[in-house]
C-alpha cells in the first residue's frame, strides 16, 4: 500500500479551479518531485495536504488513514511535516529551541510541572536537549545551537527548517522549493542533505522545485502540474523528455 | 565562585540577577525606612509601585512573549480589585486573621480575573493586531462602566442586587450597602503592605520566568514568531494563546487585589482603571524593552517615581516627563544607541548580551 494516496483532489477559489482532480501515489521511502510552471498550483497542493486549505473534493490517505479535511495540527500528528517556500523559522528563538519546539509533542510535561521545575521537567528537558542536539548534528548545525535563528546564513536557515520538521518525527516530509534563492554550491550541498535525510531516517519525501538540476539529480518520480491539472506523471527521465512537459515549460514553437 | 556563576545557563543567570535586583531594592528601602529617611509621600508610593511592577511584568507576557497587543490590562486589574475587595468587605468579621483573609482575597482576585481572561480570550484571540487591541480596550471600558452602576447590599435576608441605585436594593433597616455604584466599596481592610507587595512581585516573576523557559513558553514564543509554522509542527495555537492571556490576566488581578487593599475607598474611575491606565502599563512594557522582564520592572519604577520626584517643578513636570520618555525610547531602540550599549556594556558580561545571542528569553 502506498504511504500517500491522493484521489481526485480539487479546490476552487471563487471561480478559479486552482487544483483540479489531482492524483498522486507515493511509496514508502520514495523521493518524489512535484514540478510545474509558476502558478500551476504546486503550493496549493501542499496546503491541501497539510490542512491549511480544506479541499472541495477528493480523498487524502496517509498510511491508510483518511486525513482529508483535518486541521494542520491533526495532520502533523498523523505524520506529515513540511517546510515553506519563504522560510518560516522562529526567528527570535535559538537554533536549539527551534528544534525543541519541533519536539513539542514527543516530550510532554504539564505547564505546572514546568513552572515549578518538578523532576519530570528536568528529565524531559534533558532528554529534549540531547535529542535536539542529535538532530542538529545530523544537519551539521551543532555548532550554532545557541545562535539566534534569524542570524543564521540563508543556506543554514533552510537546513534548520528541515531539521525542525524532522524533529516532529513525520512519516512524510514535504519540502516547498528547498533550493529557492540558493547558489549552485548551496544547492549541491542541499541535494546531499535531502538524500541523506531519506537514507538516514528512511524518510519519504515529496518536494516542489524549480531547479531542474536538483529535480533530475535526486527525484525518482515526478508529477508535473499545469494550470491545476496533472500534465504528466512517472519516472523522472521519462517525464522530463515528455514533449507536452517541455512545451509547458518552454512554450510552443 | 565567578567560574561557577558563569557555568550556569545564561537564562538562569539573567533571572537570578532580576530576583537579586528586586530583593536588593527591597532591603535598601526597608533600611532607609527604619532609619526614618523616607518621606511619607514616598512611603505612600511603595504599594502602588509594587502594583505597577506586577502589571508591567504580566502585560509583558502578552505583548512581549505572545506578541499580541492588549489594551485592556486595567480592566483585568479592575475585576481583580473589586472581586477581592468585595470578598474582604463581606468576610471582615467572619475571618478576623488579616493574613488568611488577604490570602483568600488574593486567590479570588486572581481566579476571577483569570476567568475573565479566558472568557474574553476565547472569542478575542481569533483576532489579530489592531482588532485585538480595540476589543480589549473596549472590554476595559465596559468593566469600569458596569461596576459604576452596580449596587450590592446585604441585610438579614441575604444579598440584594440592583443596577439603579442604593434605594432600590429594598433592604431591611439593618442592611448595609457593600458596593455603592460610583461610590464603589468603602471600608476595605488595609491588608496590603510593602513586604506583601514585594513577595507578590517575586511570585509573579517566578511564574512568568519559569513559564517562559519551559515547553509551554517555547510554544508561546513559537506562535509569536510564526503562527503558521507553529501550527505545522503540531503546536495547539488556541491553547497556548489562551494560557498566556489567562495567566497575564490573573496576575493583573493580583495587582488589583494589592491595589484595592491599600485604599479605604475603592472606586472605578477613568484615572485608575480607564484606558489611560492600560496605556500607561503598555508604556512601561515598551520603554522597558518588549520581551525584557527586567526592563519592565525598571521602567515601571522609574516612570512611577519620576512625576512624584519632579513635583517641585510644578508646571514643567510633565514636560520633563515627556522628554525622559523620548530619551528612554531612543536609548532602547535607536540603532546607534544599541551599538553604543553593546560596546560599553559587553565589558560587564554580567549584564551584557552578545549580539548573536537569542533575545526574548530569560529576564
Amino acid at each position: 500500500m502506498a504511504l500517500l494516496e491522493v484521489k481526485n483532489l480539487s479546490i476552487s477559489f471563487g471561480g478559479l479551479r486552482a487544483v483540479d482532480a489531482f492524483e498522486i501515489q507515493i511509496e514508502k521511502g520514495q523521493l518524489y518531485g512535484l514540478i510545474g510552471p509558476n502558478g500551476a498550483g504546486k503550493t496549493t497542493v501542499f496546503n491541501l495536504l497539510t490542512g491549511v486549505y480544506r479541499p472541495n473534493e477528493g480523498i487524502i490517505r496517509l498510511d491508510g488513514t483518511d486525513i482529508t479535511g483535518k486541521s494542520p495540527i491533526e495532520i502533523n500528528h498523523a505524520g506529515i511535516a513540511r517546510t515553506f517556500q519563504n522560510i518560516r523559522l522562529f526567528k527570535e528563538l535559538s537554533v536549539l529551541d527551534n528544534v525543541k519546539a519541533g519536539l513539542h509533542n514527543h516530550y510532554r510535561y504539564s505547564t505546572l510541572e514546568g513552572i515549578f521545575r518538578l523532576p519530570k521537567f528536568r528529565r524531559m528537558e534533558r532528554e529534549m536537549d540531547a535529542r535536539a542536539m542529535e538532530i542538529l548534528k545530523v544537519f551539521d548545525l551543532g555548532e550554532e545551537a545557541e545562535t539566534k535563528a534569524a542570524n543564521l546564513p540563508y543556506g543554514k536557515q533552510r537546513k534548520l527548517e528541515i531539521a525542525r520538521a524532522m524533529a516532529t518525527e513525520p512519516k512524510l516530509l514535504l519540502l516547498d522549493e528547498p533550493a529557492a534563492g540558493m547558489n549552485p554550491n548551496e544547492t549541491g550541498e542541499l541535494m546531499e542533505t535531502i538524500r541523506f535525510v531519506r537514507d538516514h531516517f528512511d524518510m519519504t519525501i515529496l518536494l516542489i522545485e524549480h531547479d531542474m538540476k536538483l529535480v533530475s539529480g535526486i527525484c525518482e518520480e515526478l508529477t508535473v502540474l499545469n494550470f491545476g491539472h496533472v500534465l504528466a506523471q512517472g519516472e523522472t527521465s521519462a517525464v522530463l523528455n515528455n514533449p507536452e512537459v517541455i512545451s509547458a515549460y518552454l512554450g510552443d514553437e | 565562585m565567578w567560574k561557577k556563576w558563569m557555568a550556569l545557563k545564561k537564562t538562569t543567570r539573567s533571572s537570578a540577577v532580576t530576583y537579586a535586583i528586586v530583593i536588593a531594592a527591597y532591603l535598601v528601602i526597608q533600611l532607609l525606612s527604619s532609619l526614618g529617611l523616607l518621606s511619607s509621600l514616598f512611603t505612600g508610593l511603595l504599594v502602588p509601585l509594587c502594583t505597577y511592577v506586577i502589571l508591567a511584568v504580566s502585560l509583558n507576557l502578552v505583548v512581549g512573549f505572545l506578541g499580541e497587543l492588549s489594551l485592556g490590562h486595567a480592566g483585568f486589574m479592575c475585576v481583580g480589585a473589586f472581586a477581592s475587595a468585595f470578598f474582604s468587605r463581606c468576610m471582615e468579621d467572619a475571618i478576623p486573621v488579616s493574613g488568611l483573609r488577604f490570602l483568600i482575597a488574593l486567590l479570588i482576585g486572581a481566579a476571577v480575573a483569570g476567568l475573565f481572561g479566558i472568557l474574553i480570550g476565547i472569542p478575542v484571540l481569533r483576532l489579530k493586531g489592531d482588532y485585538l487591541a480595540i476589543v480589549t480596550l473596549a472590554f476595559g471600558e465596559i468593566i469600569k462602566n458596569v461596576i459604576n452602576v452596580l449596587f450590592i447590599g446585604r441585610d438579614s435576608n441575604g444579598f440584594h442586587f440592583s443596577t439603579k441605585d442604593a434605594v432600590s436594593l429594598n433592604m431591611e433597616p439593618d442592611g448595609e450597602v457593600l458596593i455603592n455604584g460610583p461610590q464603589g466599596i468603602t471600608g476595605t481592610p488595609k491588608d496590603a503592605t510593602f513586604t506583601i507587595g514585594v513577595i507578590l512581585i517575586l511570585i509573579s516573576l517566578f511564574l512568568i520566568i519559569n513559564l517562559i523557559n519551559s515547553r509551554s513558553g517555547r510554544a508561546i514564543m513559537a506562535i509569536r514568531d510564526n503562527r503558521i509554522a507553529a501550527e505545522s509542527i503540531g503546536i495547539n495555537i488556541t491553547k497556548y494563546k489562551l494560557m498566556a492571556f489567562a495567566i497575564s490576566a490573573a496576575l493583573a488581578g493580583v495587582a488589583g487585589v494589592l491595589y484595592a487593599h491599600n485604599l479605604s475607598t475603592l472606586t472605578a474611575t477613568p484615572k485608575n482603571f480607564g484606558y489611560n491606565m492600560s496605556i500607561m502599563i503598555l508604556v512601561f512594557v515598551v520603554l522597558g524593552g518588549i520581551g525584557s522582564i527586567r526592563g519592565s520592572i525598571i521602567a515601571a519604577v522609574v516612570l512611577t517615581l519620576l512625576p512624584e520626584m519632579l513635583r517641585g517643578l510644578s508646571d514643567y513636570r510633565m514636560l520633563i516627563y515627556a522628554i525622559v520618555l523620548i530619551l528612554m525610547m531612543l536609548f532602547n531602540w535607536a540603532p546607534k544607541a544599541i551599538e553604543w550599549r553593546e560596546r560599553h556594556l559587553s565589558k560587564f558580561r554580567f549584564f551584557g548580551r552578545r549580539k548573536d545571542e537569542p533575545a526574548g528569553k530569560g529576564a
